[in-house]
């Protein structure tokens, strides 16, 4: 009797040994449970980082899921503020979210953002068969009647997809942001079925999120808002193009602890740019849907701050910050 | 024909010796991964991924291993149900309802086989479903709108009543309880934090998982020290195990009722298992002409939540595999599983990538057999692992469900909150008022109101957007129905129905 008990209390140790292995290789911390797009980041860069030889031992992953990733940010800034070896998954969400002081009064300016190796540039979906052709249509229709459309988005009210919709309309002059009509849905996938479905008029989102349905027609484009075209989908025009000059792509990459050494910041940012360039990460983004968007460095974390000033500006005037 | 030689295709990418074995092996761990308290399919296949890739698996066995410890997690999950009154995963949760009744009164071997029987039937008829509808129910999930989820959701909670026999307002009052936690937590309509009290660990609200691990298994614990462990609920000796023919054949009808809901409960995201094994059970109560005997060890009480949640699972990958939506927290886990393999689950997976989706098909039905042969005639050794001395049992099921739960987020604020349940679900007990509705409650509260404020928002605050479907229409006159009807036949059948029992016996 006693020996299956051991024999149960081996197997789930054992289970828990798989996900705690390896504890002085570099760890990369994904603010997420596993599956969640700071999962990929971590998983992906980790393996490419240690395929070019740019890390000695395979990268470790921890999962550390909790307010929007809150919770790892505080930790990384409590527990592991002078840990060379860590580095931690972020994205345009990241910068949202602490523009929004969704993460409990910590501020960007706590740990240093070492760059971005690609992004999912920001759609706007309509269905097939939706009367609005170009984006100029729904946003004249907003215009005309805000109630008349409703957007689904993978974020909560005030997130990045909604956020993404109000630059647009104020990019064409529309100030009564107020009245743009959003709901927040688990994901980009569910937002669009809402959009497919006919229950909501038009979905805003990631690229990655769009392709099967692109591929299948269900669904058009109405623009990318990226600085040109995203290559593998040429044929779909962007929101600058069209006269609304806003650039929102969801950026993928990583922050390191802000008590590390400059040299130790630029071994990073070298290390990134090296992922970014390898071809493994090129193939990697052509088959998720990612564009080109290499930022390492100081350079990048200069445009972080912009981006936070920005985003805080935004929300304060929706209300969802005071 | 099209289907058959594809399925034939599939069997040859799985048939293969290493895939074989790889699916026993995850049967295998599935199976301990769902009995053990704390351990649910998702954290199971989570902690799983890591070994996949250091296996340097191909995509193909990556999926046979972990959709085996998906099925085999949706096995393993009633056992403890049935012998320890804990779920040892959450859709396991009404499986407890009758299941650990019937291992009271001795039956616990009967109890073992029979939901075992039909979990097979669930997993199978799900299966095949999948095969033949996946195509067609894909576009069920475009009908779903905000209407039509809330509709669903208040079906739920409108045959809430109907689960506590002896008392409805202890079971309003649970039910409530859960709803009230529901609310902790960023709200998604608003962005704003509710009841946070500036905690950024409650941003996210309270993991459902963390609430029933503690409502059960930490209150259990609680109830053995008081008591010494006479009262306790550990400890029931299992017989000699035969197969119970007559509860089987008495209870295939609802097998496949219950398949049939808890694989359409599947089908729409967002609801998935235990909703499927929560509707299923209800259903089979509501029609059954002895309700009383619902609850109190009833074999058809247990084997309609196990064939609801099974079929579930099998559901829960149609919109996963055609959408992209995972329907549960562990095809979640599923689908970036594919994703990272490269591969984009959506409409035109099934086109592009042929050999993956009947390949994974296939290794579901081997897998529902090989979960089969483990979990009847071997039923033993699972049973082993939960049957040692409460004095030894009890401490590991303290620390499995503590390990469990730290790793869900990796801090110690989730065991706070365990141990917080564990002490609410004492007193809760203590009161008699029952715990299952407070979780039903953690569960689908939170995808209800999200579904209220999306309508409202959609409608501009017009209540008759609700009612603007024939769907959601068809919800409220369910609903209704199942809340009121009740109440008059209640008084009208009560006295008949205890006769019929007497002569039944």
């Amino acid at each position: 009797m006693t020996s299956n008990l051991l024999k149960a209390l081996a197997a789930s140790a054992a289970l828990t040994l798989c996900a705690a292995s390896g504890a002085f290789a570099t760890e990369c911390i994904a603010p997420s449970g596993a599956g969640g797009g700071w999962d990929f980041t971590c998983r992906q860069i980790g393996k490419i980082l240690y395929d070019i030889k740019a890390v000695d031992t395979p990268v470790q992953v921890t999962n550390m899921a909790g307010a929007g990733g809150g919770v790892a940010y505080a930790y990384v800034v409590n527990e592991r503020n002078t840990d060379a070896d860590l580095i931690v998954a972020a994205s345009s969400a990241t910068t949202s979210r602490l523009a929004q002081n969704a993460y409990g009064g910590s501020t960007a300016d706590q740990v240093r953002f070492v760059g971005a190796i690609g992004a999912d540039p920001g759609v706007i979906v309509v269905p097939k068969d939706s009367p609005y052709k170009t984006l100029k249509d729904l946003v004249e229709a907003i215009k005309a009647n805000p109630a008349s459309v409703t957007f689904a988005g993978g974020s909560a009210a005030g997130g990045y997809d909604h956020l993404k919709v109000l630059q647009v309309l104020k990019a064409a002059g529309y100030t009564d942001i107020r009245k743009v009509k959003y709901i927040g849905v688990t994901d980009g996938a569910a937002a669009l079925t809402q959009t497919i479905g006919g229950h909501v008029q038009a979905m805003t989102g990631d690229m990655s999120e769009t392709v099967g349905f692109i591929k299948s027609g269900d669904i058009r484009v109405l623009a990318t808002l990226t600085e040109d075209r995203v290559p593998g989908f040429e044929q779909i025009p962007t929101a600058r193009e069209q006269g609304y000059d806003v650039v929102a792509v969801n950026w993928r990459g990583l922050y390191v602890p802000k008590g590390i050494s400059d040299e130790q910041f630029q071994t990073w940012a070298t290390k990134l740019k090296q992922v970014a360039e390898s071809d493994e990460w090129k193939a990697e983004m052509a088959s998720s849907g990612l564009a080109p968007f290499t930022k390492v460095g100081d350079d990048f974390q200069g445009w972080v701050e912009n981006v936070v000033a920005e985003t805080a500006a935004l929300s304060k005037e929706i209300g969802v910050i005071k | 024909m099209d289907t058959l030689s594809n399925l034939a295709m599939g069997f040859g990418v799985a048939l293969s010796p290493f895939t074989l074995m790889l699916s026993v092996i995850g049967c295998f761990l599935g199976t301990i991964i769902g009995a053990l308290p704390g351990l649910g399919p998702s954290n199971g296949v989570a902690i799983l991924i890591p070994l996949a890739f250091t296996l340097g698996l191909d995509a193909t066995s990556a999926l046979v291993l972990l959709t085996s410890v998906y099925y085999g997690a949706m096995y393993g999950g009633r056992i403890s149900s049935i012998l320890l009154n804990i779920p040892g995963d959450e859709p396991a949760l009404m499986t407890t309802l009758d299941g650990y009744p019937m291992a009271k009164q001795g039956r616990a071997a009967d109890a073992l086989v029979l939901s075992g029987v039909a979990s097979f039937i669930g997993g199978l008829l799900a299966t095949l479903g999948l095969i033949i509808m996946a195509p067609l129910l894909a576009s069920v999930a475009y009908l779903f709108g905000p209407a039509e989820y809330f509709g669903l959701y208040l079906l739920a909670f409108c045959t809430l009543g109907g689960m506590s026999s002896n008392n409805q307002a202890k079971a309003a009052l649970a039910a409530l309880i859960g709803l009230a936690i529901a609310t902790i937590g960023l709200d998604n309509t608003s962005s704003m934090p509710r009841f946070t009290f500036g905690n950024m660990h409650l941003m996210d609200g309270v993991d459902f998982l963390v609430a029933i691990v503690g409502l059960f298994a930490i209150a259990e614990v609680f109830f053995f020290i008081e008591t010494h462990g006479r009262d306790s609920a550990i400890g029931v000796k299992l017989g000699k195990i035969t197969v119970p023919w007559r509860d089987i054949w008495k209870s295939s009808g609802t097998m496949l009722r219950s398949s049939v809901i808890g694989f359409f409960a599947g089908v729409l995201p967002g609801a998935g298992a235990s909703l499927g094994s929560f509707l299923a059970y209800m259903v089979e109560k509501s029609i059954s002409k002895d309700k009383a005997s619902f609850g109190k060890g009833n074999p058809r009480g247990v084997a309609a939540p196990e064939a609801g949640n099974n079929a579930a699972a099998g559901g829960a990958l149609v919109p996963m595999l055609t959408l992209g939506i995972p329907g549960s927290g562990t095809t979640a886990v599923l689908l970036a599983l594919l994703m990272t393999l490269n591969i984009q689950p959506g409409p035109l997976l099934f086109s592009e990538k042929p050999q993956v989706v009947w390949g994974l098909i296939a290794s579901l039905l081997i897998a529902n057999v090989v979960l089969l042969v483990m979990n009847v005639p071997m039923v033993r050794i699972f049973v082993k692992i939960l049957m040692v001395p409460p004095r030894i049992l009890l401490p590991g099921i303290t620390m499995i469900s503590f390990l469990g739960i730290y790793s869900l987020s990796g801090g110690y604020f989730d065991l706070v909150l365990l141990i917080a349940f564990g002490v609410l679900g004492y007193v809760l007990r203590k009161l008699d008022v029952p715990t299952v509705p407070v979780i039903m409650g953690i569960l689908l509260g939170g995808h209800m109101e999200d579904a209220l404020r999306r309508g409202m928002v959609i409608s501009d605050g017009d209540w008759t957007y609700l009612f603007s479907s024939p769907i959601a229409i068809g919800f409220w006159v369910a609903a209704i129905g199942g809340f009121i009807a009740p109440m008059f036949l209640r008084t009208v059948l009560k006295k008949p129905q205890r006769n019929l029992i007497d002569v039944e016996d």
